[in-house]
């Protein structure tokens, strides 16, 4: 049985830009006065517009959807794409500006773990508190208590303060409680990003299980494409507060790709990218452009080549080019160097086109930082022009590969994915 | 609601006025019943006193007040004319103990939204059920307070000597307790729904309650009001509340039914003009707040 279980219709949100709410009674007040006596207001900056006409921003902008009960729905979207403002939305942390909501069922929101939980209580106590705050009565909770005692792996503390948890325990306890809730509608927010990776495959697992078994229906929202294609069977794109993909995980995840204009695309101009604050000038790199694509993304069969573009400021001698590679949590992934570019004299403007191997890099973006420099006698650099953030570029698997990989954990494996163990021998 | 297809739940952008959530309020009672638990153990978790603390604190004040009110001032510690014998300390506690609960009540009240702040921001349940939550769990500290003033008023009853005699007003007290939470609980949301946009408020509640302790006969008996100013300060809610309760528990004092009934048409005006402006607020108050 298909039953829709949220409607949303046209939703939208607006925001005042600016101060919002940070002014006194006083100004109010003098606001009001000279409003009324037909003057300028007094508490405005000179050549400002109108206060209370002030700028405003719309967090989403007609948004419409519809989910099905055992429906698992993935929101992605990129910072200030309106996700969490949705997120808000739904479960009446605050008030739609236009447009409404329709609910079937109860709703139980998980925008943080451990809402509610008081350090000085413990572990049991916190169950109860939370619980009620999710919605849940006492009786319920007694009769799950066992259930959420077990999921948590908590038990030898559950009667200690969780002041004294370790922040893994905390969140453990905190899930255990949500997770076991009986709401229809269960919404996350990326509560999945702490806790060790066995607990989070297990709440993911639970997850699917309660929208499989029960008909749950499960609102998603994370930044980590792998477990949206873990946990999702349909995702919705958020950009500029409108939906811009409602469909399938694997087009919705591109889809989210593409809207990364400002930093996955092909070409990049270097002109006024920062640079350090050492870095001798002696050439200038103008831009940098990937070629055969028409966004940096990449599958790591091929070679990735690329173009840069730049200009010797004086004689310049035994000239290389350097990319670092970062992660997106920023730790170094490696260093690619150049061959030998050769040698040039002042003012020559050089258009050189490199090619790498993309094949040990696991999925996810990368940032590079880039250099052109000259070999020291002591082995050491010296750049002569050094863009720190120039861009970026995703690496994706292919859909033949997704079959026989991992779903990348940059912070628990590193950045480098080793060629497949090849199988020499098997015996029983 | 004519067009919701059957959905349970409608999330509008429209506010009804008189749309106040008590009934869903009331269906988070074991919330309510949970908060105030809470409240109470950590309150006093590592203290060595406990909910002692609860009566050291009046007990303390009301010594104070005996002293400087009583044996310096030598205010009149009668609400009405007439001879009548009543300890000062009884006379005290009966006042501070009321006005503790009361402005205690609001001072936390007026609080709700600002220090629910994180646990409101990130999952919905009645707003209103941290009010009613806060003015319940300090109603357990009132109760220790006046089970301790209780044993003191026996031991005057049984040991004579006073004025004291249990009289029909003694039904009074479980009323004027109701109309001090209602008022406290009032104000509070009045306070709490400003200051979501207007912290000036905030720094005016404690210094507002100080004055409002003056203008309410604690420290002093309401004969020490002169008589052509008197229907002017019967204005102030509290005043019938505090005289009624004395009225109630010593069994002699100042009544006036009129007084008592507009102080209620007040206090429940108060309390109905804060609900619907907590109603209002709290559909929005985390973009402001």
């Amino acid at each position: 049985m298909d039953q829709i279980m949220i409607r949303v219709e046209d939703l939208k949100k607006e925001y005042k830009l600016g101060q919002i709410g940070g002014t006194t009674l006083r100004d109010e007040l003098q606001r009001k006065f000279a409003k009324m006596r037909g003057k300028e207001d007094p508490t405005k900056k000179i050549g400002a517009k109108d206060y209370t006409a002030g700028e405003t921003f719309m967090a989403l902008n007609g948004v419409s959807f519809e989910v099905k009960n055992g429906e698992r729905l993935g929101i992605i979207g990129h910072n200030g794409a309106g996700k969490s403002t949705l997120l808000k939305l739904l479960s009446r942390i605050t008030a739609p500006t236009e447009g409404r909501i329709l609910l079937n069922g109860r709703i139980a929101s998980m925008l943080e773990v451990g809402t509610g939980f008081h350090p000085e209580l413990t572990g049991r106590e916190n169950i109860y508190m939370n619980g009620a705050i999710l919605g849940m009565s006492k009786a319920e909770i007694d009769s799950k208590i066992e259930k959420i005692i077990e999921f948590s792996e908590c038990r030898q503390f559950i009667d200690t303060p969780v002041k004294r948890y370790s922040s893994g325990m905390y969140v453990k306890l905190a899930f255990s409680v949500a997770a076991h809730l009986d709401s229809e509608i269960i919404i996350m927010d990326e509560v999945l990003a702490v806790g060790d990776m066995a607990f989070q495959n297990k709440c993911l697992a639970k997850m699917k299980q309660a929208a499989e078994e029960d008909g749950r229906t499960v609102l998603y929202v994370s930044h980590n494409m792998n477990t949206i294609r873990q946990l999702c069977e349909r995702c919705i794109v958020l950009s500029k507060g409108k939906i811009i993909f409602d469909g399938d995980v694997e087009e919705a995840i591109s889809a989210y790709s593409n809207t990364n204009v400002d930093s996955v695309t092909s070409y990049i101009n270097l002109e006024d990218c920062a640079r350090p604050e050492n870095t001798s000038a002696t050439a200038f790199m103008h831009s940098l452009e990937f070629l055969d694509s028409d966004e940096a993304i990449f599958s790591r069969d091929n070679a990735i080549r690329l173009k840069l573009n730049w200009t010797a400021k004086t004689d310049l001698k035994g000239v290389y080019f350097r990319m670092i590679l970062r992660n997106m949590l920023n730790s170094p992934v490696g260093l690619i160097q150049s061959e030998l570019i050769g040698d040039f004299s002042n003012g020559e403007t050089q258009d050189t086109v490199f090619e790498f191997d993309p094949k040990l890099l696991a999925d996810g973006r990368y940032h590079l930082s880039i250099a052109l420099y000259q070999k020291g006698s002591l082995g050491n650099s010296m750049a002569l022009d050094h863009v720190t953030k120039a861009c970026s570029f995703q690496v994706i698997s292919k859909e033949s590969e997704l079959a026989d990989t991992l779903n990348w954990t940059h912070t628990w494996w590193g950045s480098v994915m080793f060629p497949q163990m090849r199988i020499i021998k098997q015996e029983d | 609601m004519s067009d919701n297809n059957g959905f349970k739940t409608v999330i509008d952008s429209k506010h009804k006025l008189f749309d106040l959530h008590i009934k869903e309020t009331l269906g988070y009672k074991d919330l309510i019943m949970l908060t105030v638990k809470k409240d109470f153990t950590a309150k006093y978790k590592q203290t060595v006193l406990g909910p002692a603390w609860a009566v050291i604190q009046p007990l303390l004040t009301t010594f104070v007040f005996t002293f400087i009110f009583g044996s310096l001032a030598k205010l009149p510690i009668a609400d009405a004319d007439g001879s009548f014998v009543v300890p000062g300390f009884l006379f005290y506690m009966s006042g501070n103990i009321c006005w503790s609960y009361f402005s205690t009540t609001l001072q936390h009240v007026s609080n709700t939204f600002i220090a629910n702040r994180a646990t409101m921001g990130k999952v919905y349940y009645p707003r209103l059920v941290s009010p009613v939550a806060t003015a319940l769990s300090n109603l357990i500290s009132f109760g220790i307070q006046f089970a301790l003033f209780f044993v003191i008023w026996l031991f005057y009853i049984i040991k004579g000597g006073t004025s004291l005699a249990i009289t029909p007003m003694i039904l009074m007290v479980p009323l004027t307790i109701i109309q001090m939470m209602l008022l406290a609980i009032g104000c509070g949301i009045v306070i709490s729904s400003l200051t979501t946009k207007y912290r000036d408020l905030a720094m005016l509640v404690s210094f507002g309650l100080n004055l409002w302790h003056y203008g309410t006969p604690i420290a002093y008996g309401l004969k020490l009001v002169p008589e052509k100013y008197l229907w002017f300060y019967m204005f102030n809610p509290m005043t019938p509340v505090i005289t009624t309760f004395r009225n109630g528990m010593f069994g002699f004092g100042y009544f006036n039914s009129g007084y008592y009934l507009i102080s209620w048409a007040i206090t429940l005006a108060i309390f109905f003009v804060g609900l619907i402006l907590f109603s209002r607020i709290e559909r929005n108050f985390m973009d402001t707040v």
